[in-house]
C-alpha cells in the first residue's frame, strides 16, 4: 500500500502500531487489521485473516453431497440459505437435474427472505459502528421475525439444512401463506423504519459520505462484488447477467450508486431489501402447489466432471466450484467467497482514512468471517 | 474557619456526596429505561419493581468485582487518575444551589467557580489514557484533551452571555432574574451553543469520541475495572448531572415557579423538587440524542467547535453587548438570537447538500440489465456440456 506522507510526519515521530482485533469490538468476528497510525489517521493498514479457518473445503471432500449442505450452512452464517443454495445448484447442475417448480419457488422466498435478515443485521451493526446504538434493535426486531419464520419452515433458526439436492427437504407448513403476509406487513414498515432512522440522519451521512470511496474499475480489478460493486456503480448482478434458478421469471430493480462510498454501500443494501420484497410477493403470487423434490436415488451421485455455479448471495459474488469423480462424496469443492474477495479492497479502502473511518470502512463491506476464512 | 464552620461544610460536603451518588443511581436508571423505550426493549425488569434496585445492584457488583492493575501501568498515575476526575465533579457542587436556602457555599463568583473547576477533568481523563499504557487509553485520553479543551470556549462564552444578561456570577441573582422571563426566551442562541457544548464536555453522544466501543474500545477507561472504574462512572454521571443542573440554572429559570403559592421550608422543598424536575426534562433531552444520533469523528467534531461553535458564541456575546449598550429592549436580543439560531440550523442542514442531492442510489430495472434470452440459452447449453 502507498504509504501517504502527511506534512507534520516530517516531524521526527514515528507511526502508533494499533493492533485492531481480533478481539475488538467492531471487527464484525474475530478479523485483524494492524494499523498504522499517525495521530488520527491512518498510515497503513495490514489486515490478518484465518482466525476462523475451519477447513470446510477439505471437510466436504470426505462427507456424502447431503451431508455437504451443512458445511455450507456455516460458511456464511448470516445468510445460510443462499449458501445452502449455491452448493445444490452446483450438484444439481452437474447431474442436469430438473427441480420441481415450487420448490424453485420456495427457495428464491426463502432466499430472499435471508438476504433481507442478512442486510437487516448489516443494518444494525453499521449503526453500531457509526456510534448510533438504537439501528441494531431495529435491525434485529425484523431478522428475529424472519427468523421465527424459518424456523416454522425448517425447523431451525440458522442452520437449516433445508435444501437440498433435487428439491427441499419438506413443503411449506400449512399456515405459511398468513404468516408471510403478516412477516411481509412488518417488514415493509420496518424497513421503511429504520430507513428513516439512519439513512438521512446529519452525522450519519457526515460519517460515511465520500469515506472510503472506490471506483467502478478499481472495484472490477479487486474482485469486489455484490453491494460493494454496485454501490460503486457498476451494473452487475449474477441474479441478473447470469439468472439461476428462477430468477429469470420476476421484474425487480437493481440499486446502483454512484461515487462507491460507504453511504452508497449502505442504501444500496437498503434498496435491495425493498426490491427483495417485490421479489417475495411475485414469488408468491406465481407460486403453485406440486411436489417439492424431484424423484432421486437416496444417495446422490452426480456423473464425473466439474462445475462451477455463480449466484449472488446478500454480500456478493457467491460461487462453488465442484469436481465430482463419480462417487458419492465431491471429490474437491472450491467455494468462491464474496467477502473474502471484497475483503482485498480493504488496503485501498483505507486511504487517507481515520482511526474512526477504519471501523465504518470494514462495517460497510459487511464481511462474515465465516465465508472469509472457510 | 472557626470549628462550628467546619463541622458545617464537612457535614454539607458528605450530604451533597450523598445527594449526588442517589441523583447519579436514579440517573443510571432512568437512562437505561429511557434508551430501552427508544429501543423497543424493556430495560432493567429484574431487580426490584421494573428493574428500581438495579443500579444499586450494580454498584455492589463493581465494589465487589477485582480492581486489575495492568503491570506495564504507571501505578501512581493510574490510581490517581480516578479521583482527578471525581474530585472536580464533586467540587462543582459545593455552589450550585438546589433552591434559594439550599446551597453549600453562595459564591459571588459562582460562575467563574464552575468554570475553573470544570476545565479540570480533562487532566484526570489524560492521566488515566496514559497511565494505563495502552494504546487505545492514550488515543482516547488525547482525544479527550483536544475535544474537552476546544469546546471548553463555546462553553464559558455561552456562560458568559448570561452573566453579562444578568451583571452578576452568583448562580442564585442569575436565578432570580429570570423570575420573569426565563433566559431561554431572551438567549435561544446561547442555550443552544451551552447545551451543545455541554454535550460535548460530557462526551456523551454525538461527541462520545473519546470513549468510543467501536473505535477506541472504551478510551480511558479501557484497563479500568472495579470500584476504579464506578469512580469514572460515578464522576461521569455527576458531570451530566451537572450539566442539566446548569442548564435549567442558567436558562430555563432555575427552581422558580411562577406564583409559588407557600413561603418558608415548603417554599424551599418544592423549589428543588420542580428544579429536579426540570434538570430531568434536560437529561431526558439528552438520553433522547444518545438514543438517536450517531457519533461524530474526531475532526467533524473539531470543525464544528472551531468553525461554528466558537464564531457563534462570540456572534452571541456581541448581540447580548450591543442590546444592552444601547439599551434596547430584551425582545430584539430574542430576535436576533433566533435569526441566528435558524441561520445555524439552515447551515447545518444544507452544508452536505439537500436530501435529494445526497441521494446518490438509484433503482434499475432488472429487465434493462438482463441479456438476451438467446445469450442466456447459449451459455446454459456450454456449461452443462462440461457436466
Amino acid at each position: 500500500m502507498q504509504v501517504q506522507r502527511q506534512p507534520t510526519q516530517q516531524a521526527d515521530t514515528i507511526d502508533l502500531m494499533v493492533n485492531m482485533g481480533p478481539q475488538h469490538p467492531s471487527t464484525h468476528g474475530v478479523f485483524r487489521v494492524v494499523l498504522w497510525i499517525d495521530g488520527e489517521r491512518i498510515v497503513r493498514a495490514e489486515p490478518h485473516i484465518g482466525y476462523l479457518h475451519r477447513g470446510s473445503e477439505k471437510l466436504c471432500e470426505g462427507e456424502l453431497y447431503s451431508q455437504v449442505i451443512t458445511l455450507f450452512d456455516r460458511l456464511d452464517y448470516v445468510s445460510n440459505l443462499n449458501c445452502e443454495l449455491a452448493f445444490c445448484l452446483a450438484v444439481e447442475k452437474l447431474m442436469a437435474l430438473e427441480i420441481p417448480d415450487r420448490a424453485s419457488y420456495i427457495r428464491v422466498i426463502l432466499c430472499e427472505l435471508n438476504r433481507i435478515a442478512s442486510h437487516m443485521l448489516f443494518y444494525g451493526v453499521y449503526g453500531l459502528d457509526t456510534g448510533a446504538m438504537t439501528p441494531i434493535l431495529y435491525g434485529f426486531r425484523e431478522r428475529e421475525r424472519i427468523q421465527a419464520l424459518f424456523e416454522t419452515v425448517t425447523g431451525a433458526r440458522m442452520m437449516h439444512n433445508y435444501i437440498r439436492v433435487g428439491g427441499l427437504r419438506h413443503d411449506l407448513p400449512e399456515d405459511f401463506v398468513p404468516k408471510m403476509a403478516e412477516l411481509m406487513d412488518h417488514l415493509k414498515r420496518g424497513v421503511e423504519e429504520c430507513d428513516d432512522l439512519l439513512s438521512n440522519n446529519e452525522m450519519f451521512i457526515a460519517r460515511t459520505k465520500g469515506i472510503g470511496p472506490i471506483s467502478g474499475e478499481d472495484a472490477i480489478e479487486f474482485g469486489v462484488t455484490g453491494p460493494a460493486l454496485r454501490a460503486a456503480g457498476v451494473l452487475e448482478d449474477v441474479r441478473i447477467s447470469e439468472p439461476y434458478s428462477i430468477y429469470d421469471r420476476f421484474e425487480f430493480g437493481i440499486p446502483v450508486g454512484t461515487y462507491g462510498d460507504c453511504w452508497d454501500r449502505y442504501y444500496v443494501r437498503i434498496e435491495e431489501m425493498r426490491q427483495s420484497m417485490s421479489i417475495i410477493e411475485q414469488a408468491m403470487e406465481q407460486m403453485e402447489p406440486g411436489p417439492t423434490v424431484s424423484a432421486l436415488r437416496r444417495i446422490t451421485r452426480p456423473p464425473k466432471g466439474e462445475t462451477y455455479m455463480r449466484t449472488e448471495s446478500p454480500r456478493g459474488d457467491f460461487g462453488v466450484f465442484l469436481v465430482s469423480d463419480g462417487s458419492d462424496k465431491p471429490y474437491r469443492v472450491k467455494v468462491r467467497a464474496p467477502s473474502f474477495a471484497n475483503l482485498q479492497a480493504l488496503q485501498h479502502l483505507f486511504r487517507n482514512a481515520y482511526v474512526a473511518d477504519a471501523v465504518v470502512i470494514l462495517g460497510s463491506i459487511d464481511i462474515i468471517l465465516g465465508e472469509v476464512d472457510r | 474557619m472557626s470549628f462550628e464552620q467546619g463541622v458545617y461544610y464537612a457535614l454539607g460536603a458528605v450530604g451533597l456526596f450523598v445527594f449526588l451518588s442517589v441523583m447519579v443511581l436514579a440517573l443510571t436508571w432512568i437512562e437505561r429505561k429511557g434508551l430501552a423505550r427508544i429501543q423497543m426493549r424493556m430495560g432493567p425488569m429484574r431487580v426490584g419493581f421494573h428493574g428500581t434496585l438495579q443500579p444499586i445492584a450494580d454498584a455492589m457488583k463493581l465494589v465487589v468485582k477485582e480492581d486489575i492493575l495492568p503491570s506495564w501501568a504507571d501505578r501512581r498515575i493510574y490510581w490517581l487518575a480516578p479521583l482527578a476526575v471525581f474530585i472536580p465533579a464533586l467540587m462543582l457542587w459545593a455552589t450550585i444551589p438546589l433552591a434559594r436556602d439550599a446551597v453549600l457555599a453562595n459564591l459571588e463568583l459562582g460562575l467563574f467557580y464552575i468554570v475553573a473547576f470544570s476545565v479540570l477533568s480533562v487532566m484526570g481523563l489524560v492521566m488515566a489514557g496514559w497511565g494505563s499504557a495502552n494504546k487505545y487509553a492514550i488515543l482516547g485520553g488525547l482525544r479527550a484533551a483536544g475535544q474537552l479543551v476546544s469546546y471548553e470556549i463555546p462553553f464559558i462564552m455561552a456562560l458568559l452571555g448570561v452573566a453579562m444578561l444578568v451583571q452578576s456570577l452568583n448562580l442564585i441573582e442569575i436565578v432570580d432574574h429570570q423570575a420573569r422571563w426565563a433566559h431561554i426566551l431572551i438567549q435561544p442562541l446561547g442555550l443552544f451553543i451551552f447545551l451543545t457544548a455541554g454535550l460535548a464536555e460530557l462526551g456523551r453522544t454525538p461527541f462520545d469520541i473519546h470513549h468510543a466501543e467501536s473505535e477506541v474500545v472504551g478510551g480511558p477507561f479501557v484497563e479500568y475495572s472495579g470500584a476504579h472504574w464506578a469512580v469514572f462512572f460515578l464522576a461521569e454521571y455527576i458531570n451530566t448531572f451537572t450539566i442539566a443542573a446548569l442548564t435549567v440554572l442558567l436558562f430555563l429559570g432555575g427552581w422558580q415557579w411562577p406564583g409559588m403559592p407557600f413561603d418558608g421550608f415548603l417554599n424551599s422543598a418544592l423549589s428543588v423538587v420542580w428544579f429536579l424536575v426540570k434538570i430531568y426534562v434536560v437529561i431526558a433531552l439528552i438520553i433522547w440524542i444518545r438514543g438517536t444520533y450517531p457519533r461524530l469523528r474526531i475532526d467533524q467534531l473539531m470543525a464544528f467547535g472551531w468553525k461554528l461553535l466558537v464564531p457563534l458564541s462570540f456572534v452571541n456575546i456581541v448581540i447580548t453587548g450591543v442590546v444592552l449598550f444601547y439599551g434596547w429592549p430584551l425582545w430584539t436580543l430574542t430576535l436576533m438570537s433566533l435569526i441566528l439560531l435558524a441561520g445555524t440550523f439552515y447551515l447545518i442542514a444544507t452544508y452536505r447538500g439537500t436530501a435529494m442531492e445526497r441521494m446518490t442510489v438509484s433503482v434499475h430495472p432488472a429487465r434493462i440489465a438482463r441479456p438476451e434470452p438467446a445469450v442466456a440459452l447459449q451459455q446454459e447449453a456450454g456449461t452443462s456440456t462440461d457436466g
